[in-house]
């Protein structure tokens, strides 16, 4: 008889030594998993699809649905790529089944990756498993549902402007944003370029930087990727001795922090002097201001233009027509939904002759003022520390007909984004029940203290990661 | 009021790197179609581009040749539009920081050197070839259906832009034959019109002779040919002349010159100025080559045709010497020269009877070339004719062929030359008359019934003394 796993207990690390210690086997880990989607994930939608026969000596892994997958459909949420298999392995799924991780299947997401509650995805929205009526955030929601919910141990998201940190702090999950160049975008659907970034989500910090140890480091396929200056470390020491966190001011004065989400930011910051470090104030005044409407010129900008190989000449679905431009018309027209189409418009128009220099142009200026601004504070601060998102998780339907609204869920996470640095949410709290997550960002490659200090935080901490309503009575005790 | 044309020059030449620009597929002609392809010339999602370092380096050196300011920084850049022939929905392509800027080349002319302005020359990625199937106008509105071959898709591709300096349709032929030269002579492309690896548009307007204004220029393309080029030019320049002439303005509009008619076809005008919306690959990081490299490359750089024009004009003349360097003839000219031959001979053999007689150049021992050089007049025509044919074998001497003497006896020759005389009255009065150009066709007569053994020179004389005598 097959052994009894928990999924929705389990650690990555912890199914790790499972297998390691021959107590379950691959194959039995992945059934297990497999099991437990049966189970919840009609209610979650966290999956697009799932992965019947494992290849794999380890344990299983879910993969944002805009990592290609070869053999496997990858659709990136939109109905322009129903239908597209890939004939290649983006690096990170390669470096995963090098790894000896299954693919347990593809997860859902906002139609290539734009949005922050899963609810553009062409496949329908995924839902939050500590609450069902509530959005897992976006746009990697369906990895971190399926983390969340046991429904994998672990899984990889993609983070353009806070589509893995956020989803992790609304779903209760540790979410890291690398810095930008040190994982692959070989293979991955492109939203921005100069922005878009592969990152592990899982229960716990450990987990995280044990998966991002297999991604990491340079692949000859993209240019952008560089070798790491040193290997990870899985964290150990529960002291933050030494540490300088600082604070920036500008969090004082922004209205869009829901007051349980302060509170419980607060007391992770009074956790954090605890074990020893120092907490002071840092100061980003372009970030909060700017940041936002940098991200949302850039971002579309490139997006217009990676978005332009969506014709229906090559793959993917086509709608003929008479003619070759009225092909591409209808095609783009019937496959993109309505978010992919209001980011391309605003992209060809910041990049149009005659508003280049005003748009796209200032707006790279002010991301070279915010990759100037946070080098300054993190000359004086290791870790800057906020809340990961301004709110907890929000009712399905709350905003998706305000797209400004929708936008501002990223208004914590999209100025470090910019600025290409790492980025690590760790769940902090509860505010009405649902989980709060803490963001602390550091310098260029300083993923290694992200993941001391996250580390250190969570045992202080001791979130329990299993959604309220799924706790046995002697938990809820 | 005369005019002179004002012409500048785009021109595409292909890189013959082993692979393509920005993954690692095959550069080739005559595979099966959509056989030399992979993810990142596909366009797939997820695709990502990487340098070819070769292609880089190629066009610093193109560009030295050019002597070019290299750019410390050189960015690609995406230019974006729709067409099935770019996967990508952008060509990738170097924009406002190409790799090669402000060059020269010197075009020498009998008057001293022009000198031919290089504005830029920077790299970027070939379109897959399309065609359109149904349709009259061979283009994709009005077509059945259309084919792509992605096979060319993704080939490096180095443009060079020239300033408007060239004046005339001949400057233009001679400066592309130097352009190509230089090319071809750093192994960088076959640079052949006909394959498609060199290609030229030309930007012409016209101007009152004297004047330093600019008029509204015209773009001519699809010339496959260096004389379709010049011809082109000189039926656009015509046609703005005239236009101007009637009192009329000329319009901004690109023109088709069509081969077999030699005429030009407007271009059905576009409703909206293209908008291509530039901005740096964010895929791709700037291209930063070292000093070190820069420097490098330019010590690798041998003596430009320009120069070696310049060099040998000074023992024949400016219109052989051109020929000799724009037909790669040069160094085989100088080896049978220095083994002995007449310089002036020796070019005139190369250029016509080797050339003609499709010798390959680099299998001549000029040491043979010069002892058939120098005896060329002395041995029979028909001995003279099949050693150039085999000057290119395996261990080839001429003196087999040497040793033959040419019928040189005007006793032996005289009856011969007297019956064609005799045969041609017509010929001989129009000679008498003032053609002495006909002096040829009694001489070729007189070879023809020798079956090739007279003496050339000895006919000649002969045949001048009985016509005037």
């Amino acid at each position: 008889m097959a052994p009894v796993v928990d999924t929705l207990r389990l650690t990555a690390e912890q199914a790790l030594g499972l297998v390691e210690r021959q107590e379950v086997s691959p194959a039995e880990l992945h059934a297990a998993y497999l099991e437990a989607i049966g189970e919840r994930d009609g209610e979650l939608h966290a999956y697009l699809r799932t992965v019947d026969a494992p290849e794999g000596a380890s344990v299983p892994i879910a993969l944002k649905d805009v990592i290609s997958t070869k053999g496997v459909e990858t659709t990136a949420g939109s109905k322009i790529l129903s239908g597209y298999v890939p004939v290649f392995d983006a690096t990170v799924a390669a470096r995963c089944k090098a790894a000896g991780l299954s693919l347990l299947g593809k997860t859902n997401t906002d139609e290539f990756a734009m949005g922050s509650s899963t609810e553009n995805s062409a496949w329908g929205p995924s839902r939050n498993p500590w609450d069902p009526t509530r959005v897992p955030g976006g746009s990697g929601g369906g990895t971190a549902a399926a983390v969340s919910a046991g429904l994998a141990p672990w899984g990889l998201g993609s983070d353009t402007g806070g589509s893995i940190k956020q989803p992790s702090a609304l779903c209760g999950n540790v979410g890291l944003r690398p810095t930008y160049g040190t994982v692959s975008r070989y293979g991955i659907v492109a939203f921005a370029s100069s922005l878009d970034q592969v990152g592990p989500v899982a229960k716990r910090v450990r987990d995280v930087a044990l998966l991002y140890s297999i991604i990491a480091g340079r692949d000859p396929h993209d240019s952008t990727t560089v070798e790491l200056p040193e290997p990870v470390r899985l964290p150990e020491a529960d002291r933050l001795d030494g540490l300088r966190i600082g604070v920036p001011r500008q969090l004082e004065s922004l209205d869009a922090i829901e007051p349980g989400v302060r509170a419980a930011f607060e007391r992770a910051l009074e956790l954090a002097h605890e074990l020893g470090a120092e907490v002071g104030e840092c100061d980003l005044p372009t970030s909060y201001r700017y940041g936002m409407p940098c991200y949302y010129l850039i971002a579309p900008a490139e997006a217009s233009s990676n978005l332009a190989r969506y014709d229906g000449v090559r793959f993917g679905p086509r709608t003929d027509a008479a003619t070759y431009r009225e092909m591409v018309e209808r095609t783009r027209d019937e496959g993109f939904g309505a978010e992919p189409k209001r980011r391309i418009m605003l992209g060809t128009y910041a990049l149009s002759a005659g508003y280049f220099d005003a748009f796209y142009g200032q707006a790279q200026k002010v991301r070279t003022l915010l990759i100037r601004e946070h080098r300054e504070a993190l000359a004086r601060f290791d870790v800057i520390a906020t809340p990961t998102s301004p709110t907890v998780a929000f009712p399905l339907g709350d905003k998706a007909s305000d797209p400004l609204a929708m936008y501002a869920c990223d208004l914590l996470t999209i100025p470090s984004c910019l600025a290409g640095l790492p980025g690590l949410s760790i769940p902090c709290g509860l505010s009405d029940e649902l989980p709060v997550g803490l963001q602390l960002l550091g310098p260029q490659f300083g993923e290694n203290s992200l993941f001391r200090t996250g580390y250190a935080l969570e045992q202080a901490i001791g979130f329990d990661t299993v959604p309220l309503r799924w706790r046995t009575p002697e938990e809820t005790a | 009021m005369t005019w002179e044309p004002v012409i500048g020059l785009e021109i595409h030449v292909q890189l013959k790197t082993q692979t393509k620009m920005f993954c690692r597929c095959p550069v080739g002609f005559g595979a099966g179609e959509n056989t030399q392809t992979c993810p990142v010339c596909l366009g797939l999602p997820g695709a990502l581009p990487v340098m070819n370092r070769r292609a880089i380096e190629w066009t610093i050196l193109l560009g030295l040749a050019l002597g070019c300011e290299i750019s410390e920084q050189a960015v690609f850049s995406r230019k974006n539009y729709f067409y099935p022939d770019l996967p990508k929905g952008y060509q990738v392509s170097q924009y406002d920081l190409p790799s090669c800027k402000n060059g020269i080349m010197l075009l020498p002319t009998a008057n001293g050197d022009r000198v031919i302005g290089i504005v830029r020359a920077h790299l970027e990625e070939d379109a897959a070839k399309t065609i359109h199937v149904g349709g009259h106008s061979g283009r994709i509105g009005g077509a059945d259906f259309s084919l792509v071959d992605y096979n060319r898709g993704g080939t490096p591709l180095v443009e060079i832009v020239t300033a408007p300096d060239i004046r005339s349709a001949d400057e233009a032929k001679r400066f592309l034959q130097l352009l190509r030269q230089t090319i071809v002579e750093l192994g960088i492309s076959d640079a052949e019109m006909e394959k498609g690896t060199l290609r030229v548009d030309a930007n012409v307007s016209v101007r009152p002779t004297g004047s330093d204004e600019l008029r509204t220029r015209t773009e001519i393309k699809n010339m496959n040919s260096f004389n379709f080029i010049a011809r082109g030019i000189e039926a656009e320049a015509e046609r703005q002349i005239r236009v101007w002439e009637s009192g009329e303005d000329v319009r901004q509009e690109t023109y088709d010159f069509d081969a077999a008619t030699g005429k030009l076809t407007a271009r059905r005008a576009k409703e909206e100025a293209d908008d291509y919306r530039y901005f740096p690959e964010p895929d791709l990081v700037p291209v930063e080559p070292s000093l070190e490299l820069v420097e490098r490359l330019r010590s690798e750089l041998p003596e430009l045709p320009a120069a070696r024009i310049r060099r040998i004009e000074a023992d024949l003349d400016l219109d052989r010497a051109m020929v000799l360097v724009t037909g790669g003839l040069d160094r085989l000219w100088e080896e049978t020269v220095a083994a002995g031959a007449d310089a002036v001979a020796a070019a005139n053999v190369i250029a016509n009877a080797v050339v003609g007689a499709g010798v390959e150049i680099d299998a001549v021992a000029p040491t043979e070339l010069a002892r058939l050089v120098e005896a060329r007049e002395r041995i029979p025509r028909a001995a003279f004719d099949e050693a150039i044919a085999k000057l290119g074998d395996v261990g080839f001497s001429a003196d087999s062929y040497l040793a033959q003497e040419a019928v040189s006896d005007t006793a032996e020759l005289e009856p011969i030359v007297d019956a064609i005389i005799e045969a041609n009255p017509g010929q001989v009065a129009a000679y008498r008359g003032g053609k002495e150009g006909l002096l040829g066709f009694f001489v070729g007569q007189v070879m023809k019934e020798t079956q090739g053994k007279a003496n050339a020179r000895v006919v000649s004389e002969l045949v001048r003394s009985k016509l005037t005598g």
